[in-house]
């Protein structure tokens, strides 16, 4: 009976066919919301009872209007990629420097260095927040950006220093060896052969870097809260916490957040899969 | 490396600036948090110390026990769902041809996008005159239904935060699976393997340990969860879908509790800590037994 059920379901076509259906119906739980969001980011709430389904009829912008002109979400979009992109070029700047020497050298307190790294990994971000707030309070910084970069920088720098000085270990010796005969010094070496080798990882880096820190809900609505200086994630919980019966406001928001993302990860996927993998190995 | 002279001088400036952000954000902050967590401290001011009075406190909070015990829920569900479904899904997608490419890039896509922008697009799946869902329930005419309730909060959640990580594992498992070499299936295939048999006998066996990987990382990231939850429920409603991030950041930043919001944040990395330690213990006793792990 067994057997009979897995030749039939296992080796023909028809084994094939339920294999398709699970994948697309996994695949629908993602495209579903995301056409069905998008479609009611163009109706107004009476379209939106009418008829929940029915496609929007035209390009009615006037919930994307209301995002602009009422929430100011390009104002969050700009606040976002300030803190989001500083934070990125200092921890590829400071976190491959420190990759380097950890990942190229021998020295007395290497192994005290690469220990703090490893602990990094196991201090989350609810650990350290109440300390850093009233940092920030003490030095005038909360509600402006470097209120959000500082730690930021930080906790990427970890996962930074983990990937960028192991990928650093394995570039061959005698490369660099060829630059001293050259007579060049370490800096040259750091930014002319090294940097340019690493590339790749630099990339994974800065990928990932740049994604928690436009993510992180939790760090951004206790340091960087104000109007003026708000990240997108925390305008968002703005919105749904105060605009909660403007449906259509909330669905223009979502369309807005999602798109950039969308339109950068097609264009990176194949760096953001290579990434992703890359953190299972990490924590192992 | 050899090192020469001068390079003393190098290794020094190099290290400074990274080491020097970790100290001052992440290391002082964490032991500062330690010694807080002793203190009454209401805002940032006037702490009073008070020994061990806010661990007495923690264990007998209920709201903090709600918080502990639903984020144990929810990591049985975090491996059920995430590892779980993200497991099958590879083993699947590993097995065609067609469209494999496709399926990879729509499973990955919600790990990309911000957890807030999801916790407001199910906000909106769950609203109760507009949402999605009971869009769906009406027109299959039945009246339509509270999606978050104090009894199903914790599940409404859960649901979407879980459904979200599908994807990194799916994308760890898939890695793993594609390193396997050829030729092990080739030779399963000349001697009239089905998939059933070579998933269970070639792909389980070489991929366990990436799985293990998988279940770790799971387990532990549910006490990282905030986002989603914090947009869809706040915790709420009446703690019902409370975790331990959540928690921390209404007792500290609401109630303004500092002190104590310490000594729950302390309880996160020692929480954070048994468990990386637990998860290892057990399932590194499982490694030998049963499965086969040539070259692993």
């Amino acid at each position: 009976m067994m057997d009979k059920f897995k030749k039939i379901f296992v080796k023909s076509n028809i084994g094939r066919f339920f294999i398709y259906v699970f994948l697309i119906f996994w695949a629908l739980t993602t495209i579903a919301p995301l056409v069905w969001v998008l479609n009611n980011s163009f109706k107004d709430t009476d379209q939106i009872m009418d008829s929940p389904f029915g496609f929007a009829e035209s390009l009615n912008w006037a919930n994307y209007q209301k995002a602009v002109e009422r929430v100011d979400i390009i104002r969050s979009y700009i606040n976002s990629f300030i803190m989001s992109g500083s934070a990125t070029i200092l921890v590829l700047l400071f976190g491959g420097m420190a990759a380097y020497i950890l990942g190229r050298f021998e020295f007395r307190f290497k192994k005290f260095f690469t220990t703090i790294v490893a602990l990094g990994l196991l201090i989350p971000a609810f650990s350290t927040i109440i300390p850093v707030y009233d940092l920030m309070i003490k030095l005038n910084l909360i509600n402006t950006y470097p209120a959000l970069i500082l730690p930021h920088v930080a906790s990427n720098l970890i996962f930074a220093i983990f990937v960028l000085s192991s990928y650093m270990s394995s570039l061959p010796d005698s490369i660099e060896e060829a630059a001293i005969v050259d007579g060049a010094n370490r800096f040259q070496i750091f930014t002319k052969i090294i940097i340019p080798m690493s590339r790749p990882a630099l990339a994974t880096v800065a990928i990932f870097s740049f994604l928690w820190s436009y993510n992180d809900l939790f760090s951004a609505l206790i340091l960087v809260s104000d109007r003026s200086v708000r990240p997108i994630v925390v305008l968002l919980n703005e919105v749904s916490s105060r605009y909660g019966v403007d449906y259509g406001l909330q669905a223009a928001a979502v369309v807005l957040t999602i798109v950039p993302i969308f339109l950068v990860y097609l264009l990176l996927q194949d760096y953001i899969v290579k990434g992703l993998a890359r953190q299972g190995s990490v924590k192992e | 490396m050899r090192q020469f002279k001068g390079d003393k001088k190098v290794i020094i400036m190099f290290l400074i600036p990274a080491f020097a952000f970790i100290f001052i954000f992440l290391l002082y902050p964490l032991i500062r948090t330690f010694y807080n967590s002793l203190f009454y401290i209401l805002q940032n001011t006037n702490p009073r110390y008070v020994g061990l009075g806010n661990y007495q406190k923690l264990i007998t909070d209920a709201g903090m026990i709600t918080a502990v015990w639903n984020t144990l829920i929810f990591m049985v569900a975090a491996v059920v769902i995430e590892v779980g479904v993200g497991t099958l899904l590879a083993i699947l997608v590993n097995f065609i041809k067609r469209g494999a490419k496709f399926f990879r890039v729509v499973y990955v896509f919600p790990v990309v996008v911000s957890a807030a922008a999801l916790g407001l697009l199910f906000s909106l799946i769950y609203n109760y005159r507009l949402g999605l869902l009971n869009t769906i329930v009406s027109w299959l005419g039945y009246n339509p239904i509270r999606w978050i309730t104090r009894d199903s909060a914790l599940w409404a959640v859960i649901a979407p935060v879980t459904w979200r990580y599908v994807g990194f594992y799916f994308v760890i498992i898939l890695t793993a699976i594609t390193k396997i070499p050829k030729t092990l299936y080739e030779s399963a295939d000349i001697e009239g393997a089905s998939r059933l048999q070579k998933t269970r006998h070639i792909t389980l066996p070489l991929i366990f340990s990436d799985i293990r990987i998988s279940i770790i990382i799971a387990i532990t990231g549910v006490t990282k969860v905030f986002s989603m939850i914090w947009i869809i429920t706040q915790g709420g409603p009446m703690n019902s879908s409370q975790v331990l991030g959540t928690y921390l950041y209404s007792v500290t930043f609401q109630r303004r509790l500092f002190g104590y919001g310490s000594t729950i944040a302390v309880f996160i990395v020692l929480f954070g800590l048994l468990l990386v330690v637990l998860t290892n213990k057990l399932l590194k006793s499982d490694d030998n037994g049963g499965y086969g792990t040539p070259g692993m």
